[in-house]
């Protein structure tokens, strides 16, 4: 735990420096975003009657979707460029290595990291929704943790990945056929019932689906109306979590190891 | 050779590293004593970062002894490294902080106070030369001022050891000169230095011993003198030709050393005494376009253990 710690403490030193330029890219692009869609698409989504969204008016369909999805991208980026910089640009693990640190230490310090920027850009994003009104439970505040936990069934086993590269070419392809797919067709922006039928099961693969199914149920209140498909999320979740954890570990103790 | 894992900081018996089929380092034997600078000579692919970091408890061994401060590094590797200094090969410096930032840091991975890295660190930056640089982010450094904040760094835990791989590769000769002078001091308040080297000068000017590498095995173990004594002569005298000539030479040099190496440019001729060579090819009719006679290096001794030069 000690050892961990430090390796936060680093990167939160470096965030420090750094955070004001990504200010626009965490906290204001999702915000500005969330207003043009919900209030500027929406009005003309809502003027043809919210019987489409079961009572719903777009922008609270949306928000807890896009919590959900703001997270997930933010972590695919945290996952990779930072992870390949530090094992291959600037070296940083390896200075790290050759202390008391271990390479658990190491791994598991970058992902806690990167939960915590994920809880400051889901705190952010989740204050926006409540001062929208587009909030309908206290419940809102556990939408935080989950954003989190969807965050971090991509953060996971991106990083992992990203300790076996040398380079950020295969970067564009998680992002080109991963991130923007998903983020387009996993009920963010309109319910996957209403994807043909056959691209439906493909949703269900989705774990950005899982996240934003269950974030939507608690901003919305309606949780307690399906909870074994809640609990079914929670589980498909945490199970990336912990496989991924655990290859991330691996791969990085083996990059180590390499020099 | 003395030595035992009770009496020597660094023991190694049959010390070997693999990759896959690849064999880098091939059973070697050395003792590193308290408070001595000791070198690892040798090209590049010789083994010896393999080496480095076996002892750096961060590659494991493949097999074979070593022992660190009488610790096993495939038990203890923390501890271990809680008490070593590392300055690798490639620079790790984080470029984005500053270099105080850099220092502080690098305390906190050894579990110090934080008030306690500041004091450190205040006094790293006087040593390192860079008290005035301390707020100055990484990235627009010159390659010495970073190889010396890497330095720096090493020291924040006070250890007695320190591992230094190719510590001036690729610095101008003042930078280099300015680093040495700092190894030396550190040497003096007894702390024990390891370095890997091709530069035969780093060698002579830093080690009190060193081995000699090539091919994955240790071929030669001594200090630089007891090296020149034992595989070169006193002198040598090098002969450069002009264009052409060195080709058509055909053994009018055969008799007038004790060993005679052919390089690509020029002609070495081994012997205690190489003005008495010198005048000798004069009175051979041998017309060099350029005489230099000096004292043999490890350069000449390395050319002999192995044919081939250090730097290529």
């Amino acid at each position: 735990m000690a050892g961990l710690s430090r390796v936060v403490e680093h990167r939160a030193v470096q965030y420090r420096r750094t955070f004001r330029s990504s200010v626009f890219t965490s906290f204001l692009s999702p915000v500005l975003f969330l207003t043009a869609m919900g209030l500027g698409l929406g009005g003309y989504v809502d003027a043809s009657g919210d019987a489409v969204l079961g009572g719903l008016s777009y922008l609270e369909f949306l928000a807890p979707g896009l919590l959900a999805a703001t997270v997930m991208q933010s972590a695919a980026f945290e996952a990779t460029f930072p992870i390949i910089g530090g094992l291959n640009w600037q070296r940083t693990f390896h200075a790290m290595y050759a202390t008391p640190l271990s390479p658990s230490d190491i791994a598991l310090g970058n992902l806690v990291w990167m939960a915590i920027r994920m809880a400051m850009i889901a705190s952010v994003f989740s204050a926006v929704i409540i001062v929208l009104g587009a909030a309908h439970s206290p419940l809102v505040v556990l939408g935080i943790p989950v954003a989190v936990l969807t965050g971090m069934a991509f953060a996971a086993p991106i990083t992992a990945f990203s300790a076996t590269q040398r380079t950020p070419n295969r970067f564009n392809v998680i992002f080109r056929f991963g991130i923007t797919p998903l983020f387009l067709f996993s009920g963010t922006f309109f319910p996957i019932e209403s994807l043909p039928d056959v691209l439906q099961p493909i949703a269900w693969l989705s774990p950005l689906w899982h996240g934003v199914d269950l974030t939507r149920g608690l901003v919305l209140g309606t949780v307690g109306q399906q909870p074994a498909q809640m609990v079914a999320h929670v589980v498909v979740l945490v199970a990336i979590v912990v496989v991924s954890t655990w290859a991330t570990v691996r791969m990085i103790e083996r990059r180590l190891i390499r020099g | 050779m003395p030595g035992s894992p009770e009496s020597s900081l660094i023991h190694a018996r049959g010390l070997t590293k693999r990759f896959g089929s690849f064999t880098a380092v091939d059973g070697v034997d050395f003792d590193v004593a308290p408070g001595e600078a000791f070198g690892f000579l040798g090209p590049n692919g010789a083994g010896k970062t393999s080496t480095m970091r076996m002892i750096g408890c961060v590659s494991p061994v493949t097999d074979g002894t070593l022992t660190v401060r009488g610790l096993d590094p495939r038990t203890d590797g923390p501890e271990i490294r809680a008490r070593l200094g590392v300055v690798p090969q490639q620079d790790t410096l984080d470029t984005e902080l500053t270099v105080r930032e850099n220092l502080v840091l690098y305390g906190r991975y050894f579990g110090l106070p934080r008030a306690e890295c500041g004091r450190r660190a205040d006094e790293l930056l006087g040593f390192a030369q860079l008290t005035e640089r301390q707020n100055d982010e990484v990235e627009p450094l010159s390659g010495g001022m970073k190889r010396r904040l890497t330095i720096a760094r090493a020291l924040i835990n006070q250890p007695d050891l320190l591992l230094l791989d190719e510590p001036t590769t690729g610095l101008d000769p003042q930078a280099r000169h300015l680093l040495w002078d700092r190894l030396y001091r550190l040497k003096q308040r007894g702390v024990t230095l390891v370095l890997t080297t091709h530069y035969m000068d780093e060698a002579e000017q830093l080690c009190d011993r060193l081995v000699v590498m090539d091919k994955a095995k240790i071929v030669a173990e001594g200090s630089p003198r007891q090296l020149i004594d034992r595989y070169s002569t006193r002198e040598v005298t090098e002969l450069r030709f002009g264009p052409g000539v060195q080709e058509r030479l055909d053994g009018q040099l055969d008799g007038l050393a004790d060993r005679i190496e052919h390089l690509a440019d020029r002609v070495l001729l081994y012997a205690d005494d190489g003005e008495a060579v010198a005048v000798a090819a004069h009175e051979r009719g041998l017309n060099p376009e350029t005489v230099l006679v000096r004292r043999s290096t490890l350069e000449d001794v390395f050319l002999r253990l192995t044919g081939r030069s250090l730097v290529e």
